[in-house]
């Protein structure tokens, strides 16, 4: 999904808040770098600097511009600032299916964001680094809903293969720890999107970001910053738009008020 | 879990806002910073807590009472436990704007600045007048004195710091502020809104001190321009309350490298021939299923509130504060969904100003219907604190709740901190806003960095990877 202007300049535009969340490590920064850049770096230290990216994701009748907010690490030491999450739109919550103690952890950020955010927000869990499972190079993905994709793999020999993943007793060539059914039936019971990616390879990377910008409801987006609903949402209600009590603290032309004085 | 470092530059303790602030900016200037919380939550003193952890710090909640359940969904509330407005000319502003860390918050304006006159049931409120015409139409003077107040508040405007023909003939540099108003005729009445609510002065000591009327004519200039960049109050405050603000920056530090643990204790502060030399500090895990973790790392500087170092500060003063929840906005201010009043310490018989700050939902600070407004002053007695306050309680009519706890006592630090390099923070004053707040953040910096912290173009030539444009 590249930035393409051209061709959505006349279809609306909205800006959606999506933040991530997830034990440090998972690949939170890599998935967005995937996405913005198509890039991927490994081993690469620990989020700094992009914290804050924007991408465009175009879907056939609107433009949906994501304001990607990256932890900023701040998730290491169990610390990340409510203020992050709040408003926000869509969540990203990824686990590394190498790691089951990654997805105790998503459990817990979903947990965290159904009892806390916005009631509107949509939520995709994502197992990533599946580059590291053997059946890696399929694409497993969807809706929650979608049924199981049937990747051929070593193991995938009758039925008792999801019993093998579950514990753990894959080749030594699989890191995989997490098995697709798992998560996908904790995500189903959630309602949550789902998927496998891979920041390294790139797989599903896009179409996580793209079933995302199709699930946002379309009641709740709008043209600017600050997201539709949020805590206290009930007292947001009136005079969101055209209030003349928000002020803008960029304006520089205000800001030059400064030096003069008004008297 | 990623390991600690063996060194930082700089440890801070404590997330308020002073400590966020610098913590922001000295990460943003390339030091390795380290920012620990005994808290589970960001802003220590100047947080902002949901009404539940409200009920439960300020009072006996017994078990099985849940007295917060009257005022529906326990996270639609974020009150702010210190009241403080910014300026929106002022030096918080200024940082916000240069560090970009507007990019993370919205605000929206305080929508009246009212001043008492008066007291008992013959009270007046009115809205502060902010320039010329204003003070013209205000009810708070008669004819002859809207006139001079009118040539005072022309005067300000004009006055230039740097222009001695601005100055009126006064020797601004060494006269008193009685001086200036003897020179326009103020009436007395005209002083104290004057010197209260717009110079914000808490007390009236600044009439006599000589030397203050270039500072107090500047703070009317502040006020005045304030008032004049948006329009309805000098004041602006930001959505979901006041706690944002030490996230903000935190987040600020955080992108620029800064490491972030709260909910970590320290057990030992480690010093080398008088200078500190590093921490020792276990980080407490928030489920009792995982352990704990104990490190020990190097540090060149700490800087901390003065809850970390007890020993090393001392009290300045007790400010008395209550937090009242309403169901209604204050009478005679207009049904205003936010302001400031200002009682003058000289009509309620004080030596010190109440002040009055609400929000309420426009702010997303409570559900709709609700008005969070905190009473506060400085005390002037070991007794009877409910009642230095109850010429602001009458203000507010009837109230559902209100939550004060004991005097609250302001510290300062006893040493500069050059000696072991260990810079404490003041305690948040009894100001309305956050000017005495950034005085201390610059204050600190000189003092820890040994030159004056300039913020204006702090972030330019970062390069941070697309980071996002507006
Ligand atoms: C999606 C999501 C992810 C989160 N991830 C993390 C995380 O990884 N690490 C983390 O530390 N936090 C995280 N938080 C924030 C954390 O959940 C909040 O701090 C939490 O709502 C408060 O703790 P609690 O609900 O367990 O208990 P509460 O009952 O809300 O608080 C426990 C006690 O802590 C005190 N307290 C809590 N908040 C405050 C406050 N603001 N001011 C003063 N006292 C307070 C009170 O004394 C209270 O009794 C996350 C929140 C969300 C929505
Ligand atoms: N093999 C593999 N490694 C990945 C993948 N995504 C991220 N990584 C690596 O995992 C480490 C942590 O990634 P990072 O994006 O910083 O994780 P974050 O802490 O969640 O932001 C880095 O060394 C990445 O290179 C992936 O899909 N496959
Ligand atoms: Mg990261």
């Amino acid at each position: 999904m590249s930035d393409s202007a051209a061709g959505s300049a006349q279809k609306p535009s909205s800006s959606v808040k999506l933040v991530l969340l997830g034990e440090a490590a998972v690949g939170k920064s890599s998935l967005v770098l995937r996405f913005v850049n198509n890039d991927f770096q490994e081993n690469k230290e620990p989020t700094i600097g992009a914290a804050f990216l924007t991408q465009k994701c175009p879907l056939p009748t609107r433009t949906i511009k994501f304001e990607i907010w990256d932890t900023a690490g701040q998730e290491r030491f169990a610390s990340l600032a409510p203020m992050y999450y709040r408003n926000a739109q869509a969540a990203l919550v990824v686990y590394d299916l190498t790691k089951p103690s990654s997805l105790v952890k998503a459990k817990h950020w979903v947990a965290e964001l159904q009892r806390q955010a916005s009631p509107g927000i949509v939520i995709a869990l994502v197992g990533n680094k599946l580059d590291l499972a053997n059946d890696g190079s399929g694409a497993s993905g969807g809706i929650a809903t979608a049924t199981e994709n049937g990747v051929p793999g070593p193991e995938t020999d009758g039925d008792t293969s999801e019993a093998r993943n579950e514990e753990q007793e894959s080749a030594t060539s699989d890191a995989r720890k997490i098995s697709t059914r798992e998560a996908r039936g904790y995500a189903e019971e959630e309602g949550l999107l789902f998927f496998e990616t891979s920041a390294k390879t790139g797989v599903n990377v896009v179409e996580v970001f793209t079933a995302i910008a199709n699930a946002i409801p379309e009641t709740s987006l709008k043209g600017t910053r600050g997201g539709g609903a949020g805590a206290g949402q009930s007292a947001l209600g009136a005079g969101r738009s055209g209030d003349d009590s928000r002020v803008n603290l960029g304006d520089r032309n205000a800001a030059a008020a400064r030096d003069g004085c008004a008297c | 879990m990623d390991e600690i470092a063996p060194e930082y530059d700089v440890v801070v303790l404590g997330t308020g806002l002073t400590e966020c602030v610098l913590s922001g900016v000295l990460s943003v200037k390339g030091y390795k910073v380290l920012h620990i919380d005994r808290n589970d939550h960001y802003g220590g003193e100047a947080a902002s807590v949901n009404i539940e952890t409200l009920f439960r710090k300020y009072t006996h909640v017994r078990p099985g009472e849940e007295p917060w359940k009257k005022y529906g969904r326990v996270n639609d509330w974020s009150i702010d436990l210190i009241p403080k407005l910014l300026m929106a000319n002022g030096e918080l502003t200024n940082i916000l704007v240069s560090t970009k860390v507007t990019t993370y918050l919205d605000f929206r304006q305080i929508a009246g600045s009212y001043v008492q006159q008066g007291n008992g049931p013959r009270a007046t409120v009115a809205k502060v007048p902010s320039d010329a015409g204003e003070a013209l139409r205000s009810s708070l003077m008669g004819l002859f004195e809207k006139r001079r107040a009118k040539r005072f508040l022309e005067w300000v405007g004009d006055f230039k710091d740097d222009d001695p023909a601005t100055h009126q003939g006064l020797n601004m540099a060494a006269c008193t502020m009685k001086e200036v108003y003897d020179k326009f005729g103020l009436e007395a009445s005209t002083r104290d809104f004057v010197g209260h609510s717009m110079a914000l002065y808490q007390s009236d000591d600044y009439i006599t001190t000589l030397g203050v009327a270039k500072e107090t004519v500047n703070r009317i200039r502040l006020y005045v321009n304030s008032m004049a960049r948006y329009g309805k109050s000098p004041y602006i405050y930001p959505l979901y309350g006041l706690g944002e603000l030490p996230q903000g920056f935190a987040r600020l530090s955080a992108i620029h490298g800064g490491t972030y643990m709260l909910n970590a204790s320290i057990d030992e502060v480690l010093y080398e021939d008088g200078k500190v030399s590093g921490i020792k500090a276990t980080m407490k895990e928030r489920d009792e299923a995982s352990d704990v973790m104990k490190f020990t790392t190097k540090a060149k500087k700490i800087i901390a509130d003065p809850s970390y170092f007890p020993k090393k500060v001392k009290i300045t003063g007790y400010v008395l504060r209550a937090i009242c929840i309403l169901k209604h906005p204050i009478e005679k201010t207009d049904g205003n969904d936010s302001l400031q009043l200002i009682i003058p310490q000289s009509q309620v018989g004080r030596k010190h100003d109440i002040y009055i700050a609400m929000v309420s939902a426009a702010h997303n600070v409570c559900p709709k219907g609700y008005y969070v407004a905190i009473v506060s002053t400085i005390a002037e007695t070991n007794t009877n604190h409910h009642l230095e306050l109850q010429q602001g309680f009458e203000r507010l009519g009837e109230i559902e709740e209100k939550f004060m706890g004991p005097p609250i006592p302001l510290y300062a630090p006893i040493d500069s901190g050059v000696k072991d390099n260990i810079f404490i923070s003041k305690s948040y004053d009894a100001t309305s806003h956050f000017e005495t707040t950034t005085d201390d953040v610059r204050d600190i910096y000189q003092r820890a960095e040994g030159e004056e912290l300039v913020v204006e173009g702090l972030r330019e030539g970062q390069t941070l990877v697309s980071e996002g444009t507006q």
